[in-house]
C-alpha cells in the first residue's frame, strides 16, 4: 500500500502502522493520533451544531436567525460566542463545594468524548471495536448522571440542587427503556459491537422493529436532556436548573458535553437503527456492492445529520412538560411495553429465525405495528379517561389524586418538601 | 483484547485536556476582581435563607431503586441478547420467565402508587 | 502492567479507606465512586470488558445514586461534625478483619500462589475468547447458571417489594407531619 492509495481509501492510520513496523511505540502513537482526531473533530464540530441550530430554529419560527456576524448566515456567531465567554471572570460561588464544583464540567465532557471510542464512522474508521460496545456506550453515559449530582450538590445554590435532583430523576428514569429497547437490535444482531450490528443490518432496523427505534429515540431525547424533556434547566421554573451557577467556559463546558452527546445519541441511532455506514440502497440492487471508506464517512453522516435535524425539528415544535407527566410516560407507557417488545422479539425471532430474511423482516414489522397499535390504544382510553374525569369534577386527574391520597395540593407540597426542607412554614 | 483496553485507557488519560484548554483560557484571558456580592449564591437577587443541603423527598430514592433493579436486569440481559443465536427454546422460556418477574416487581409498584409523582 | 496494577490497586484501597474516615458525608460517596472505578479499571486489566462496564453501569451509575438519594433523606445528617468512629468500631474492625482472612484463605485455597500447584486455574488463552457469549449460554443452560439466574430475579423482586413497603409509609407520615 503506498501514500497515494492510503489517502484514496482514507487509511493513513493502516499505512503509518506499515510505514513504522511493529515497535512496540506504534500502537500507542497511532492510538493517540485517532483519539486526538476524534476529539477535536467533536470540540470543532459543536461550533457548527449550535450555528445549525438556532439557524434552522429561526426559520422554523418565521424568523432569521443569527445574519450578522461572518457574513450573509452568521457563520462566525457561534465563534463570536465562544470568544465572549472566554473573556469571563471565573466565578466560584460563596460556599461551594470547590472539588465536586470544579469537577463536574470537566468529567461531563469526559464522559460525553468517551463515549465516541467506539463509535464506526465509515468500515475501518473505527477507535476500538470492543465486543460490548453497545454496553460500554450505556455504562459510560450512566457516569454523566453522576456530573449533574456534582454540579448541583457543588454550587450551593438550592435551584442547583432541585435541578440536579430533577435531572438525576429523570435521566435514571429514561435510561430502562433506553437500555431494554437497545437489546432487540441485539438480539437481531446476535452481537453487541457496532460493527457486528452494522454488518448485520440487511435492510435497516429501523424497518424490523419500528417501535423500539422509537423508544430509543425518545429515551434518547430524555437522556440528552432536549425538548420536550428539558425540565431539568426549565428556566421558568429552576432558573437554569444545575449549572445556575457555572458561568464562563465551565458553563461552555456543559453546553459542549450537550451537543456533543446529542450529536453521539444521533450516530448511534443511525448506526444501530439505519445502517450505520453502510448504503443499503446499493447494496439492494448490487450484490457486490462493499462500502468504502469515503463513501461510507459520507453515509455515515448524512444519516447522522438527519436523525440530528430531527432532534432540532422536535425542539422548535413541542412544549415542554411537567415532571409528574415525565415519570408517569416513561413508568407507565415506555418500560411496561418496551418490556413486552422485548419479550415478543425474543420469543419471534426464534420462530423465523431459519426463514430468509423477507419473512424475518415482514413478521417483526407486523408484530411491531400490531403492538404500537395495542399501545397507542391503551394511551387513547386513558386520556379519555382521563377527560372524563376532568369534565365530571372540573380538575384534572393527576392534580386531585395526591389531595385525595391525603396530602395538601400539588405544587405547595412540593415546595416545602424540596425548597425548606425542615419546618415548613404553616401556610395552610 | 488488551490494546482495546489500551485505547480506552490513553483516551481516559487524555481526555481532561480537551475541557481543560478552554478553562484555563478563560482563566488566563478572563478579568479577576471577585466581591462578595458577584460571589454569592444566585436565588433571584433575595439573600439565600438556611441551608441548601437539606432533606429531599423520598420520592426520588424510590424512582431510583426501581432503577436500580431494571439496571440489573438490563446487566443479565445484555450477554444474553448477545449470544441469542446459541440458544435453545428452554433458555429463551427462562429468560422470559426472568423478565416477567420483574415485570410483576413494576405492576406491584404501580398498584401500590409508588409511580405517582406526589 | 505491573505498575499500572499496583497504582490502581493503591487508588482504590486509599479512596475506600477514606470513604469510612471522612466525615463530610458526600465526599464519602464521592470516594466510594473513585474506589468503584478503581475496581473497574482493575477488571479492564483482567481483559473482562464486560465486568469493567457493569462495574461503571450498576455500581457508579445505579448504586452510587442511590447511596447519594439517601444521604440526601437523611434529616440534619448533612450538617454533622462528629467523629465516624462510634463505640462499636473496634467490634467492626474485628469482623471486617477476619471476613478479610477466610475470603483470602478461600481465594488462595482455589488459586495457589504456586502455579506448579494450581489444579482450578485455567490456562489464560480459554478464558479470554468472547466470554460475554459463554456467560449468556451459560445464565439459561439448565446444567449451568439458569437456577441462580432465576434466583436473581427473585431477589431483585423481593428487594423492589420490600423497599416499596418499608418507604411508602414514611411518605404519609411526613405528610401528616408536615402539613
Amino acid at each position: 500500500m503506498d501514500l497515494n492509495t492510503a489517502l484514496r481509501e482514507l487509511r493513513l492510520l493502516d499505512y503509518l502502522r506499515l510505514l513504522w513496523g511493529d515497535a512496540p511505540w506504534v500502537e500507542p502513537v497511532l492510538d493517540l493520533i485517532s483519539i486526538i482526531t476524534v476529539s477535536t473533530f467533536c470540540l470543532l464540530i459543536v461550533i457548527f451544531l449550535i450555528w445549525l441550530e438556532r439557524k434552522v430554529i429561526a426559520r422554523m419560527q418565521d424568523r432569521i436567525g443569527p445574519n450578522r456576524v461572518g457574513g450573509k448566515f452568521g457563520l462566525l456567531q457561534t465563534v463570536a460566542d465562544v470568544l465572549k465567554l472566554l473573556t469571563k471572570e471565573a466565578i466560584t460561588p460563596v460556599g461551594a463545594d470547590w472539588v465536586a464544583y470544579n469537577l463536574a464540567p470537566f468529567l461531563i465532557v469526559m464522559t460525553a468524548l468517551l463515549m465516541w471510542a467506539v463509535m464506526p464512522f465509515a468500515p475501518t474508521w473505527i477507535g476500538v471495536d470492543l465486543n460490548i460496545a453497545v454496553f460500554y456506550v450505556l455504562s459510560i453515559s450512566s457516569v454523566s448522571v453522576v456530573c449533574l449530582l456534582l454540579a448541583g450538590w457543588g454550587s450551593n445554590n438550592k435551584y442547583a440542587l432541585l435541578g440536579a435532583f430533577r435531572a438525576v430523576a429523570q435521566l435514571v428514569s429514561y435510561e430502562v427503556p433506553m437500555v431494554l429497547s437497545l437489546i432487540v437490535p441485539i438480539i437481531l444482531a446476535r452481537s453487541m459491537s457496532l460493527i457486528g450490528i452494522s454488518e448485520a443490518q440487511v435492510l435497516p432496523f429501523a424497518l424490523l422493529v419500528p417501535v423500539s427505534a422509537v423508544i430509543f429515540y425518545i429515551s434518547a431525547l430524555a437522556e440528552t436532556g432536549r425538548t420536550p424533556f428539558d425540565l431539568l434547566e426549565a428556566e421558568s421554573e429552576i432558573v437554569a436548573g444545575f449549572h445556575v451557577e457555572y458561568g464562563g467556559m465551565k458553563f461552555g463546558m456543559f453546553f459542549l458535553a450537550e451537543f456533543i452527546s446529542t450529536l453521539f445519541m444521533s450516530s448511534l441511532f443511525a448506526t444501530i437503527y439505519l445502517g450505520g455506514y453502510r448504503f443499503v440502497l446499493g447494496e439492494l440492487f448490487n450484490p457486490n456492492y462493499t462500502t468504502g471508506n469515503l463513501a461510507g464517512i459520507l453515509i455515515f453522516f448524512i444519516k447522522t445529520f438527519l436523525v440530528y435535524f430531527v432532534f432540532i425539528w422536535i425542539r422548535a415544535t413541542f412544549p415542554r412538560i411537567r415532571i409528574d407527566q415525565m415519570l408517569n410516560f416513561n413508568w407507565k407507557f415506555l418500560v411496561p411495553w418496551t418490556l413486552v417488545l422485548v419479550l415478543v422479539v425474543a420469543l419471534l425471532d426464534r420462530l423465523v429465525a431459519d426463514s430468509g430474511w423477507t419473512v424475518r423482516t415482514l413478521a417483526h414489522l407486523s408484530s411491531n405495528i400490531v403492538i404500537a397499535l395495542i399501545a397507542l390504544g391503551f394511551a387513547r382510553r386513558r386520556a379519555a379517561r382521563e377527560k372524563l374525569f376532568e369534565e365530571e369534577f372540573g380538575v384534572a386527574e393527576e392534580i386531585a389524586r395526591p389531595m385525595i391520597l391525603g396530602s395538601d395540593g400539588h405544587d405547595d407540597h412540593e415546595h416545602d418538601h424540596e425548597t425548606h426542607g425542615q419546618p415548613a412554614p404553616a401556610h395552610d | 483484547m488488551l490494546a482495546d483496553w489500551q485505547y480506552i485507557g490513553i483516551f481516559l488519560a487524555i481526555s481532561p485536556i480537551f475541557p481543560a484548554a478552554p478553562v484555563l483560557l478563560q482563566w488566563l484571558l478572563g478579568p479577576k476582581k471577585p466581591n462578595s456580592i458577584k460571589n454569592s449564591a444566585y436565588e433571584c437577587g433575595i439573600e439565600t435563607v438556611g441551608d441548601t443541603w437539606i432533606q429531599f423527598k423520598v420520592q426520588y430514592y424510590i424512582y431510583a431503586l426501581i432503577f436500580v433493579v431494571f439496571d440489573v436486569e438490563a446487566v443479565f440481559l445484555f450477554p444474553i441478547a448477545a449470544a441469542y443465536g446459541q440458544l435453545s427454546l428452554f433458555a429463551i422460556g427462562a429468560t422470559a420467565l426472568f423478565i416477567i418477574l420483574l415485570a410483576d416487581g413494576l405492576a406491584y409498584a404501580w398498584a401500590k402508587g409508588a409511580l405517582e409523582w406526589i | 502492567m505491573q505498575i499500572l496494577f499496583i497504582i490502581i490497586s493503591a487508588i482504590t484501597l486509599v479512596s475506600a479507606v477514606l470513604v469510612v474516615s471522612v466525615r463530610n458525608l458526600f465526599h464519602a460517596a464521592l470516594y466510594m465512586m473513585l474506589s468503584f472505578l478503581g475496581v473497574a479499571a482493575l477488571y479492564a486489566l483482567l481483559e473482562s470488558g464486560f465486568m469493567a462496564a457493569t462495574q461503571l453501569l450498576v455500581y457508579i451509575g445505579a448504586i452510587s445514586i442511590l447511596v447519594i438519594f439517601a444521604i440526601m433523606m437523611t434529616r440534619r445528617l448533612m450538617q454533622t461534625t462528629e467523629s465516624p468512629f462510634n463505640s462499636q468500631w473496634g467490634m467492626s474492625g474485628f469482623v471486617s478483619a477476619s471476613l478479610f482472612v477466610l475470603i483470602g484463605a478461600i481465594v488462595l485455597q482455589v488459586y495457589p500462589l504456586d502455579p506448579a500447584v494450581a489444579g482450578g486455574a485455567p490456562p489464560a488463552e480459554e478464558l479470554v475468547t468472547n466470554t460475554v457469549n459463554q456467560l449468556g449460554v451459560a445464565f439459561t443452560s439448565a446444567d449451568q447458571l439458569v437456577l441462580p439466574f432465576e434466583l436473581a430475579s427473585v431477589l431483585l423482586l423481593v428487594a423492589l417489594v420490600g423497599s416499596i413497603i418499608i418507604a411508602r409509609p414514611d411518605v404519609e407520615a411526613e405528610v401528616e407531619d408536615e402539613s
